[in-house]
């Protein structure tokens, strides 16, 4: 009788993003980046980083003009607090209410 | 040689983790986590006992580390990191980076025993030890590394009793390789500390002080802003043992010409967990860092 | 090349030919010549493998764990209080479906301390989804360690092999110590599916639910429960797995043919001894004695103990007259372990044996030859008169 072949199940995960759904419902205030006062931003050339070096969640964009992933970005507002030139508001999410959400 | 000093600008953009993963918003540990595999590289194997990390991992059959990672049990990581080496070396593979990183419960407590022999027996990788003062992922209940008068979800009336481990200090007394002590206020000595530990041989022990706005009672924005108080009002240190000798790192080397420090009142206040710190347990304190400063500046001016 | 040489080294040769790569040692009576022997292998060159000398038993299955998952053949070995230490790590492992081979040498477990033999500690893990195969003598030991890694290799489930504390640990007897070039035809490199590494970055052992839940292709991946029924069905299947590895080993080495139990004079028997471990040797002495009394009595003696041959026990057993289980561990409370697990596989066989049930050698208490004549004729005698189960042997002795 041919043995039959074993399937091995274990628990092995492989990495991708949002394990945990989208986090960026978790928010309950958003960071809005004032690129007025964002030095890369005003200085046109890699500069500070801040947000991007502080986030626990790697959401920020290291470019010129810093971007927030909105999808994944949990709202913790460590950005808003570390930015050296205050450029980050943490405005509440529901002043978004209007947006087109996916 | 010397390495150049990592700064945000010339810190690799590279991510190793994932975002949309379970960490707490505002996650001290998640974000030095984030750092410290910059630091580390792909060609590694972590290996994580139970702790918020393992939470942070994911759950089957999505993770969101983007290397190999080795899940075990509570107690075991500082031996299945052995165990993990033991294999690279028979498969003659010295390159690979063995680091495990866990909590200071898993670390403090039920794991120091498997760490203790793993430094006794020269074993050649690198152990982070996440401190959140507490047992986070359970519920935040004490632990070893539990500051005195903290108020946990089992020392909920009268704030824990009893002191904390120093535990860096008791790993150095193994006389490893390589001690540290980092902060997530400062993530960019935490990479150059990884980098420098990963060019040595035996084991490296670094201690990263890593604030939980859940287990602590903070606004998840203050994560870093804590950390760093913890550091400039010297209740915290950065340092680096190496061969039995101390070194302060330079946000703590600061502190050593320093008139005053930030009295320790302004770390303490606003964390909901020292809330029914009576004064006197401050002021207890506040005399505790102070004559610790004290020793430092004699030994080290 | 015939030796004569102790239990414990028999198992430690086992281990060099099959070329362990990691060994985790901690040192526990009466284990301790086995890792010591290793130590001595490995520090004259003769193995190459990295010897970890841990610090507790937890530790020992922890290095093994990160091994195997790494890629490297490992081994420990323990006994009796050593294996309830590590005993989360043993569900572990099997749960993690890692290939690795232990020794348990086997020994009763505290309380009260004992350092002698029994059976206790190893049956105390029966549930925890390792294969479990109890040897006789030495030949035995060296060779079920070789077949036990060809077979956790082919079926990703870890190999307990037990053998006696003290009555084969530290025993002297002639065996046959296989070739190294036969047993590396025999058993192949190991190779893990999923080597930790950057090659394939995976999360070995995460978190799961209850529930299914989509992976990244959006194909539902198995919950918990199912992950630990595949552990239980392939552990049926390793049963077939494990009498093809023996057939295979008999073909190139000459020796084997019953994996999963010695029958000794069981064609016309009528009452059937069982036991595990080396008690049978001696227990085919009183099968012998038995049979000029004109009693038609055989032995099987029990290897394969886990997963229990439950189809070859009723096969062989049903339509004797009787059966007689002895054993050196139970159940407090309950019945004999083997016991309880024969008695369930008999159940639902139209002819069914009486059953007795004889604890005996527990902490190392001692037995005779006689003891085993004199409960099988008592049970001839009693027949299937109901009775209080177990029996025991020895008492206030």
């Amino acid at each position: 009788m041919a043995e039959k072949k074993l399937d091995v199940l274990t628990s092995d995960s492989y990495a991708g993003p949002g394990d945990a759904g989208r986090t960026g419902a978790w928010r309950v205030l958003r960071p809005v980046i004032d690129y007025e006062k964002c030095t890369p931003a005003r200085k046109g050339k890699a500069a500070c980083y801040f947000c991007w070096l502080y986030c626990p969640d790697s959401v920020v964009s290291k470019t010129i003009k810093p971007e927030i992933d909105l999808e994944y970005c949990k709202g913790c507002g460590i950005c808003a607090e570390e930015c050296p030139t205050k450029a980050i508001t943490m405005t509440p999410e529901s002043s978004f209410a209007d947006e087109d959400t996916d | 040689m010397k390495e150049q000093k990592t700064t945000a600008l010339n810190l690799t953009d590279e991510e190793f983790v994932f975002p949309g993963n379970r960490a707490c918003a505002g996650c001290g540990l998640s974000s030095l986590y984030r750092i410290g595999l910059k630091a580390i590289g792909r060609d590694a194997i972590l290996v994580v006992p139970p702790s918020c990390l393992t939470v942070m991992q994911g759950l089957y059959p999505i993770a969101s580390t983007q290397l190999s990672v080795l899940n075990v049990t509570f107690a075991s990581a500082a031996s299945a990191a052995s165990g993990v080496r033991a294999a690279l070396k028979a498969k003659k593979n010295d390159h690979t980076r063995v680091v495990a990183w866990a909590g200071d419960g898993g670390t403090a407590d039920i794991g120091i025993q498997a760490l203790s022999g793993a430094i006794e027996r020269g074993e050649d990788f690198l152990y982070i030890c996440y401190d959140n003062e507490a047992y986070m992922n359970t519920g935040v209940q004490r632990s070893g590394t539990t500051p005195r008068g903290t108020v946990t979800a089992n020392t909920a009336i009268h704030g824990k009793q009893q002191q904390s481990k120093d535990l860096p200090r008791i790993i150095a007394a193994h006389s490893p390789a390589y001690v540290a002590s980092c902060s997530a206020a400062y993530p960019t000595d935490f990479h150059d500390k990884i980098r420098k530990a990963l060019g040595m041989k035996g084991l490296k022990y670094i201690h990263i002080h890593t604030p939980c706005p859940t287990g602590w009672g903070i606004e998840d924005r203050l994560t870093v802003r804590l950390g760093r108080l913890a550091v400039e009002t010297g209740l915290y240190v950065l340092y680096e043992i190496e061969d039995g000798e101390m070194k302060l790192s330079s946000p703590s080397a600061k502190l050593l010409t320093k008139k005053k420090l930030s009295p320790v009142s302004e770390y303490l206040a606003p964390q909901a967990r020292f809330k029914s710190l009576p004064e006197e347990a401050v002021e207890a304190l506040q005399q505790e860092v102070d004559a610790k400063w004290e020793t430092y500046r004699s030994q080290m001016t | 090349m015939f030796v004569f040489e102790s239990g414990n080294v028999a198992a430690a040769t086992g281990v060099k030919l099959s070329r362990a790569q990691v060994i985790a040692a901690y040192p526990i009576t009466p284990q301790t010549p086995l890792t010591e022997k290793l130590s001595v292998f490995v520090d004259a060159g003769e193995l190459d493998a990295e010897y970890v000398a841990v610090e507790s038993e937890h530790s020992a299955l922890a290095v093994c764990i990160g091994a195997t998952s790494t890629g490297a053949r490992a081994f420990t070995a323990t006994s009796a209080n050593g294996l309830l230490y590590m005993s989360e790590q043993v569900h572990w492992t099997a749960g993690a479906r890692l290939p690795m081979v232990m020794c348990v040498v086997n020994r009763g477990v505290g309380a009260p301390w004992s350092v002698w033999n029994d059976h206790q500690d190893s049956i105390s893990q029966r549930d925890a989804g390792w294969i479990q195969i109890y040897a006789k003598d030495h030949q035995e030991i060296i060779d079920t360690v070789i077949k036990a890694y060809r077979l956790t290799e082919e079926v990703c489930i870890p190999v307990m092999v037990c053998y006696d504390g003290y009555y084969l640990s530290h025993t002297y007897m002639p065996f046959e110590v296989p070739e190294q070039e036969q047993v590396d035809a025999f058993l192949p490199p190991y190779e893990y599916r999923h080597q930790l590494g950057p090659e394939n970055p995976t999360s070995l052992n995460t978190v799961t639910l209850p529930g299914r839940r989509p992976d990244l292709d959006g194909n539902l991946a198995p919950g918990y429960m199912e992950i630990r029924r595949c552990l239980h069905t392939e552990l049926r299947q390793a049963i077939e797995v494990y009498e093809r590895v023996d057939s295979e080993f008999k073909a190139m080495f000459g020796r084997g043919g019953s994996p999963i139990a010695e029958r000794y004079l069981c064609d016309d028997a009528e009452y059937v001894a069982v036991a595990l471990g080396s008690m049978s040797n001696q227990i085919k002495d009183a099968v012998d004695e038995l049979r000029e009394e004109g009693i038609r009595a055989g032995l099987l003696g029990l290897s394969l103990y886990r997963p229990f041959p439950s189809e070859f026990i009723a096969s062989e057993l049903s339509g004797r007259k009787g059966v007689v289980v002895f054993e050196k561990a139970l159940s407090p409370g309950n019945t004999g372990a083997l016991f309880g697990d024969t008695r369930a596989a008999l159940y639902e066989c139209s002819s069914r044996p009486f059953l007795r049930n004889y604890i005996l050698g527990l902490g190392g208490k001692s037995y005779k030859t006689s003891d085993f004549c004199g409960a099988i004729r008592e049970s001839v005698e009693a027949g299937s008169e109901p009775c209080d189960h177990p029996g025991w042997i020895g008492l206030n002795r």
